[in-house]
């Protein structure tokens, strides 16, 4: 039975009983993906579900707070109704992980920065973080950052919290920047380019003068995807610009328009087109690299089932038959030569005790990371375990 | 002058001869600079009310002269301050006199372009506008456009968390750039992020920039660049009263418009630029809003038409429409001078920089007006309108006794009112030793406690940039001490609240 505080000072009568007994905790929004990343040594667990409601929205001045607990998708909704939206796209791992869709908590989102095709335009969740309050793991209600678009006032520590995964503080309310939405969207497509030119023309598109908002391809379906968004008038005259800047790839045009765009996305964003059995990894390298990395582990004999490039190549996703070390080896070794990153998102429990969960860092880095955990968690009481063994 | 900087420590400025000859042995003798007359230079950054003498100012060349620096300074117990072009507005760069001065400049070289990837790694001694120079002829830009541009460098931009009139569409120096290299106060070599996006596991990029120097000292940095957008218009509109102007910015806003730039003036402004370097503001109007709107040519065509409808129902008195580059340019040459134009009719002033929430703006500039005549001063504005960052301009002549702490009593009064009202301190310029000793404003002991612990986890001697940010300086040890209040429950396993 998870200890459900009802505010701010409950959760911090409950890290501090934890402290005084060292029983470290486990933070959780609506436990949705507490499959992912290392199993955590918990002796309890904090459930911040109760802790919701929005308590500020003001369009004008784009910006909305929440309780960490509060349901994304009651935001989602109540900034819809508005013509305005989280930019960042948070992404959903009902496709990935099973589970129910839309079972995300702000503050779970924020955790793990989580964010969407869209991030190559707007941002990941941290770029939209203008302040929180949290209790750290030291027991003590802290806050940072503010309301405002512009504040450079004391530490950034809203970059800290987001991608911490619980292990600096449990978040009790967070500020957030919203954009207006676009009027409206759609997306280009060129087909039968092959991996390694779709990759192209997708990179040639990023480094365009027609915004585009994201840039995927999917192998399944032999599809590099370009999405725009603004007014009609200009989505329209920016599309056939753009098809006109790539003519030269070849390929097979094809336009999605408003909602099927939309749908697109939706999909690219959750990673459905890799969902299935197997072990899921995420890598973060440059985009010109995507492609290089792919064929390299193919390279090495790994058995790829699936994979789809974001970010223009910059994230791919991977579906791999299981393994013992779930091909981690190979994978880092390829990441490392190139430079970036690679998350091991699904695996079953044992492998993921056994295999680094995130990638591993140099010593002094690895070292300062450790020192940042102990300045917020020095007993290391909050979701002990889950970034490394040792913290 | 009320500010107070910690004593110099004698112990170290005893060593002196013996660390000019360590760094000696590190830098060309050239790049030591123990001189008095030649150290003068360096005696105060862009807040020229504080000066002080550097103990000796080093100009390293290479990332392991840094770190040897570094290592050195810790050995023997010497406080460092980075500096880059120093034109910080907070004093974030003000020397100590016991403490070395660590010049950036010679970090002067772009080190790859990489259009495929759209990046480019740079030195920190390069200057923002270089960096836009250097990638023009292919269409691009780095985004973040402080109005200091030809000066500041990219090193000092992060420190800062450098903003300019880009940065409402397109964020400020933490949203553009990519990787970091950077030597901690131990002299260790980190690198954070690359080419690639997001970090795992914490997001120590995003920490540093903004950290006015206070954790690490950055030899390189990863930034993004951006496709110029293919075209851009301008529109000057006019309005009767501030509130006005104010009222149709935010209903741009909301109508799902962010334009790439969003800026407005008070009357004492216009008066000041027209008559620094006529451009043709209209000199009867209570403010101006200048807009920028970019994109594709019939995007751009349909949102002018889309404001310019707003800002005549908001009341605009005039609007002016660029017809061509030249004419946009115009509209901007007025803001860009704002800051010289306004030294012209008041001997000195103070360039404040606090946020406030959009909508307040309207009772902040009432109130801040009646604090300039409690004060017997006069302040003019110009703001970056579109995200409520105001730079409240205190008139102020230093000759004249006792004007300097009125003009800074003014601006502290200023501040509070921008907390009061929900803003924040600072929106671009940085704490520094400015706005160091309010900083109680807007955070508790408890807030203060934790942002001195993560200075801690980088700099547990606090060797780096001292006495800048935090009102006082508390030692690791005692920053590091828990109580725990709750204490033990009676009943761990029963379900609570
Ligand atoms: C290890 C891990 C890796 C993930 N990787 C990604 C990714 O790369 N990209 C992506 O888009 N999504 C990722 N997710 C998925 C993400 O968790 C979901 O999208 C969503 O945010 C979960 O919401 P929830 O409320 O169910 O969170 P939960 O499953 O309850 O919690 C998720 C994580 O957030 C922490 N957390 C939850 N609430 C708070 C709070 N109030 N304060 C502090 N910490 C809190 C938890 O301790 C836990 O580490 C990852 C999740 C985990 C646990
Ligand atoms: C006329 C004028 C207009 C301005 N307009 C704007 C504006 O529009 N927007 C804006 O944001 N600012 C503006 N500023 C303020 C200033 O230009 C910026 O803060 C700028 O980023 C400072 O850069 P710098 O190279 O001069 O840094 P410095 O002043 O030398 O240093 C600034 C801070 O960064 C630290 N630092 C410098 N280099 C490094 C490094 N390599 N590693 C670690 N720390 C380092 C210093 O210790 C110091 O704390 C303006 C200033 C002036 C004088």
């Amino acid at each position: 039975m998870p200890l459900t505080p009802r505010d701010e000072k409950d959760v911090a009568e409950a890290i501090c009983a934890a402290i005084a007994e060292d029983a470290p905790l486990s933070i959780e929004g609506h436990g949705s993906k507490s499959s992912l990343g290392r199993a955590t040594q918990r002796e309890r667990v904090l459930s911040l579900a109760a802790l919701a409601g929005v308590t500020l929205y003001e369009p004008q001045e784009l910006v909305l707070t929440a309780r960490a607990g509060t349901p994304l998708r009651e935001i989602v909704a109540l900034l819809d109704a508005q013509n305005q939206q989280l930019a960042f796209e948070p992404m959903d791992h009902a496709a990935l992980l099973g589970g129910a869709r839309d079972d995300a908590t702000i503050g779970g989102v924020i955790a793990v920065n989580a964010s969407g095709p869209r991030r190559i335009k707007a941002g990941a969740a941290r770029d939209h973080l203008l302040g929180f309050r949290c209790v750290t793991g030291r027991g003590e209600i802290v806050k940072s950052g503010g309301r405002v678009m512009k504040n450079v006032t004391g530490y950034d520590l809203s970059k800290l919290v987001a991608g911490s995964y619980g292990t600096l503080a449990a978040l009790t309310e967070a500020t957030l920047k919203v954009l207006p939405k676009a009027e409206t969207e759609e997306t280009l497509l060129l087909r039968g380019l092959g991996e390694e030119k779709g990759l192209a023309a997708l990179r040639k598109a990023s480094g365009s003068p027609y915004e585009v908002s994201s840039l995927a391809y999917d192998p399944q379906g032999d599809a590099a995807a370009l999405r725009l968004e603004g007014p009609e008038i200009s989505v329209t005259t920016r599309r056939d610009d753009l098809a006109r800047f790539l003519a030269g790839f070849g390929g097979a045009t094809e336009v999605l328009r408003a909602d099927e765009s939309r749908a697109f996305w939706t999909r690219v964003r959750d990673a459905e087109p890799i969902a299935g059995e197997g072990v899921i990894w995420r890598v973060s390298l440059a985009p010109s690299d995507g492609f290089a990395f792919v064929e390299r582990l193919r390279g090495a004999g790994a058995p790829l089932v699936a994979h789809i490039y974001d970010w223009a190549g910059g994230l791919v996703w991977l579906r791999l038959e299981t393994a013992a070390d779930a091909h981690a080896t190979a994978i880092r070794a390829i990441v490392d030569a190139l430079g970036g990153h690679a998350t091991l998102i699904r695996a079953d429990a044992a492998t993921r005790a056994r295999v680094d969960v995130f990638h591993p860092q140099p010593s002094a880095l690895a070292s300062l990371t450790r020192r940042v955990k102990e300045a917020f968690d020095p007993r290391f009481i909050l979701e002990r375990g889950r970034l490394r063994a040792e913290f | 002058m009320s500010l107070v900087m910690p004593l110099p420590e004698q112990a170290i400025m005893a060593r002196r001869e013996e660390l000019l000859a360590r760094l000696r042995a590190i830098l060309p003798a050239a790049n030591v600079i123990a001189d008095e007359t030649a150290r003068r230079a360096y005696e105060c950054d862009a807040l020229v009310m504080y000066r002080a003498l550097p103990l000796v100012v080093v100009l390293p060349e290479t990332v392991a002269q840094v770190s040897a620096i570094m290592a050195l300074a810790q050995e023997m117990n010497v406080k460092v301050v980075p500096r880059g072009a120093g034109t910080s507005l907070s004093g974030g760069a003000l020397p100590l006199e016991d403490g070395i001065l660590l010049g950036m400049s010679k970090f002067n070289r772009i080190l790859e372009v990489d259009f495929e990837n759209r990046c480019a790694r740079v030195q920190p001694g390069v200057q923002n506008l270089v960096i836009s120079k250097a990638v023009e002829y292919a269409g691009f830009y780095y985004a973040p456009d402080p109005s200091s541009q030809i000066a500041c460098t990219i090193g000092g931009n992060v420190g800062e968390n450098a903003g300019g009139v880009h940065c409402l569409k397109y964020g400020l120096t933490t949203n553009n750039i990519l990787g970091l290299e950077m030597v901690l106060m131990g002299g260790e070599i980190l690198r954070l992020g690359g080419k690639h996006l997001d970090s795992e596991l914490y997001d120590l990029m995003g920490l540093m920039t903004g950290s006015e120097g206070l954790l690490g000292v950055v030899t390189e940095v990863t930034v993004r660049l951006l496709q110029k957008p293919v075209s851009a218009r301008g529109l000057l509109l006019a309005f009767p009263t501030v509130e006005a102007g104010a009222r149709c910015v935010g209903a741009i806003i909301a109508r799902g418009i962010i334009p790439g730039g969003l800026e407005m003036m008070d009357a004492a402004t216009i008066g000041a630029v027209e008559n620094f370097q006529p451009c043709g503001y209209p000199l009867d109007a209570g403010a101006i809003v200048i807009v920028e709107l970019d994109g594709t040519p019939a995007e751009v065509d349909h949102l002018v038409a889309v404001v310019e409808q707003i800002a005549r129902a908001e009341g605009a008195t005039e609007t002016r429409v660029s017809q061509s580059e030249a004419e946009r340019l115009r509209f901007w040459a007025g803001r860009k001078n704002a800051f010289p134009a306004v030294s012209c009719i008041g001997p000195d002033y103070l360039c404040m920089d606090g946020t406030i929430p959009r909508g307040r703006l309207p009772e902040v500039l009432t109130r801040m007006d009646a604090l300039a005549k409690f004060h017997g001063l006069r302040v003019a504005n110009v703001f970056h309108a579109g995200d409520g960052n105001l730079h409240p301009l205190i008139l102020y002549d230093a000759s004249k006794e006792g004007e300097i702490e009125r003009a800074e009593k003014l601006g502290a009064d200023i501040l509070r009112l921008c907390v009061e009202v929900g803003g924040v301190l600072t929106g671009e310029h940085g704490v520094g030793v400015e706005k160091r000793d309010l900083m109680g404003e807007m955070f508790d002991e408890t807030d203060l406690a934790q942002q001195q612990r993560v200075k801690c986890a980088f700099d547990p001697q606090h060797r780096l940039n001292p006495g800048k940010v935090f009102p006082t300086l508390h030692r690791c040890a005692e920053l590091g001490m828990m109580h725990v209040q709750g204490g033990k429950l009676p009943f761990p396993e029963l379900p609570r609240f």
